[in-house]
């Protein structure tokens, strides 16, 4: 077990830098996931605590010891990768066996690691298959086996759930949790899909273009968004945005709607700002905005009514069940509570 | 309730189809006549007596089967020693050239150093040359190092492919890279990747280059012919000419010897076929694929 320090790290391909100076503490035993778009850094960061990237410039610390210059192998660490990298060659047990051998422990020490891990992930039935016969989630769970027999003390993981489907990606999403609260290692979890970063970290890191754009736990992060990117990264459906100029008591929308102001928000008179509005928070009222139907979606749990409100396209997630067609009129109003402003200049978060 | 019964519906039989499907056999059978006629021939003339192989007009079978040709030429010259030469030289240069492409085209592959692309070119570069061409130069070379009507000298000239080190390339660079990643953490250092990753999932490449290399220098007459001389050395190529003498050629002989000779290469190819023909199955064990 150990924390995981990143100490102003930046990474450099040739002249174009793709990190800029991120820092961040992973504490020992924490959970933590990167998310963010694709090209936005995630994976590149976690192959230079991996040791697969060399490291531009700062620091990687990896408990007490800096490992910048450290080879894989010497990093304590394992890694599961997207694609499982499993060893085709080799059966299950062989695959699970190929670390502790290169580490030359003794026969009957690896049969009781081996032994243990299946026994943890339930793949004693499959360790004289090859890779070739396991379904796709029985390979995830053979790339893990392979990185809990060696006991590291940092797991990394590089999108292990992006080849699985979606039954089945919420299946090892209970597991992989399950399985970090029975061993409480410290690990580190990149995905670009903000549902498991939600549901599975303890903190979460939002990226984007190799900037930390917010740290914070999943609840933090989606009461507080501190910026239009991660407001409107996180939730599905997401976020509405809306366009606005503070006018009074209220905010102007460009179709000149008066949306309340959030009491609190840090604004001045004319400021051009960004409302933020959850879709779950626009409630069904008689004295609320009218607007008018485009696109109802039920989900069953919940219906998303897609809305026109003073020419701008609103998307409502109500418990009620609505059974309107498109071009009917529907009174909304939102929770003034929970709503967000932002800054239009620099997208930063305005109210508290 | 009894289950409903249900006929599967067939489809359609197109009598065009079936016709070309006819043709390109008949096509594809004509081919495979043509090449195996020469192999036939030469057992057809191996079997039959000297003066029988040069009859005018030729007859497709011989009128008498003269099965002891076989033995007669095994014992009228050296073969044990000419089989055990080839072997050897074969043998060798197989097992050299595997390790030293297998270890070019992973630093090709994998590695990066200065000038790598253009070695690679420069590497390529010698397959333009014809082997005729460079003879002479590397008889010099042999001579001067005084391994003239040695094994040596037999096998390390040979025991290079710029091909099979661009063949293995190739396809190391197909398997994923994840793989490598995952060995390093796992603790691997790159021989070990090699030879436990790399290796053994490059196996159809290894046994077609194994098999390429093993019958071009099982054939091979051209370069034993400069750098031996007698029969110590010999290799089957070189000891089929020698029934070639002044008093005449023994055609059926040179037939069986070559018909004997061709033995290896055929067992060879049957054994490696499974292995190259995995090729294709062998992706089935990467990531979600």
């Amino acid at each position: 077990m150990a924390s995981v320090d990143l100490i102003d790290v930046v990474k450099f391909y040739g002249e174009l830098e793709v990190l800029h100076g991120i820092d961040l503490h992973v504490n020992d035993g924490e959970f933590v996931v990167l998310v963010g778009p694709s090209g936005c850094g995630k994976s590149t960061l976690l192959r230079m605590i991996a040791g697969l990237e060399t490291i531009s410039y700062g620091d990687v610390r990896i408990g007490d010891t800096i490992v910048n210059d450290l080879p894989p192998k010497a990093r304590d660490i394992a890694m599961v990768f997207q694609n499982y990298a499993l060893y085709p060659h080799m059966k299950v047990r062989d695959n699970m066996a190929f670390s502790l051998k290169l580490a030359r422990r003794s026969r009957d020490e690896i049969d009781a690691m081996i032994d243990h891990a299946a026994g943890i992930l339930d793949l004693a039935h499959l360790l004289d298959r090859y890779p070739r016969e396991l379904s796709g989630g029985q390979r995830q769970r053979v790339a893990m086996g392979r990185a809990i027999v060696r006991d590291p003390a940092v797991f990394l993981f590089d999108e292990p759930l992006s080849n699985l489907d979606a039954k089945l990606r919420v299946q090892m999403r209970a597991e992989i949790k399950a399985l970090h609260q029975r061993l409480k290692a410290t690990t580190i979890y990149v995905t670009h899909d903000q549902i498991e970063a939600m549901t599975m970290a303890d903190r979460i890191v939002v990226m984007r273009d190799g900037y930390v754009e917010q740290v914070g736990t999943p609840l933090d992060l989606y009461d507080k968004p501190a910026n239009v990117f991660v407001a409107s990264f996180i939730g599905s459906p997401s976020m509405n945005m809306i366009d606005g100029v503070v006018a009074g008591q209220g905010i102007r929308s460009a179709g000149g709607t008066m949306w309340p102001l959030p009491p609190q928000a840090q604004v001045a008179e004319g400021q051009q700002v960004v409302i933020g509005l959850r879709p779950e928070h626009l409630l069904l009222s008689d004295d609320g905005f009218a607007g008018t139907i485009t696109l109802v979606e039920p989900t069953g749990s919940e219906t998303h009514v897609g809305l026109d409100i003073g020419g701008e396209a609103i998307t409502a997630a109500l418990r009620e069940r609505i059974i309107l067609a498109p071009g009917a009129e529907l009174r909304l109003a939102p929770r003034i509570d929970c709503m967000h402003v932002f800054d239009k200049a620099n997208g930063k978060r305005l109210s508290p | 309730m009894t289950p409903k019964h249900r006929t599967p519906r067939k489809p359609p039989r197109q009598i065009g189809a079936l016709v070309v499907d006819g043709i390109s056999q008949l096509g594809l059978c004509l081919v495979a006549l043509l090449f195996l006629f020469p192999f036939f021939w030469m057992v057809s003339n191996a079997v039959r007596g000297n003066n029988e192989v040069l009859a005018v007009p030729p007859r497709l079978l011989p009128r008498e089967y003269q099965w002891g040709n076989f033995l007669e030429a095994w014992l009228h010259l050296p073969f044990g020693r000419f089989f055990l030469n080839s072997f050897i030289v074969a043998g060798s240069v197989t097992a050299i050239t595997v390790v030293v492409s297998a270890l070019a085209a992973y630093a090709f592959a994998r590695l990066k150093f200065p000038g790598r692309e253009g070695i690679l070119v420069a590497y390529l570069g010698t397959l333009m040359i014809p082997q005729v061409m460079l003879v002479i130069p590397l008889f010099l070379i042999i001579s001067k190092l005084g391994l003239v009507n040695t094994y040596q000298g037999m096998i390390l000239p040979m025991a290079f492919s710029s091909f099979g080190a661009f063949l293995l390339r190739q396809f190391f660079l197909s398997i994923p890279r994840e793989l490598e990643e995952a060995a390093l953490i796992d603790g691997a250092s790159r021989l070990r990747i090699l030879i436990s990753v790399i290796i053994p999932l490059s196996m159809p490449a290894i046994g077609l280059l194994s098999l390429f290399t093993f019958i071009g220098q099982w054939n091979n007459f051209l370069w034993p012919l400069i750098v031996v001389n007698g029969m110590e050395y010999a290799t089957l190529p070189l000891g089929l000419t020698m029934f070639q003498t002044q008093q005449g050629t023994s055609w059926n002989f040179i037939m069986a010897g070559a018909t004997l000779s061709m033995i290896p290469g055929v067992i060879l190819a049957i054994l490696l076929q499974r292995i190259i023909y995995k090729g294709i199955t062998v992706g089935a064990g990467f990531g979600g694929r």
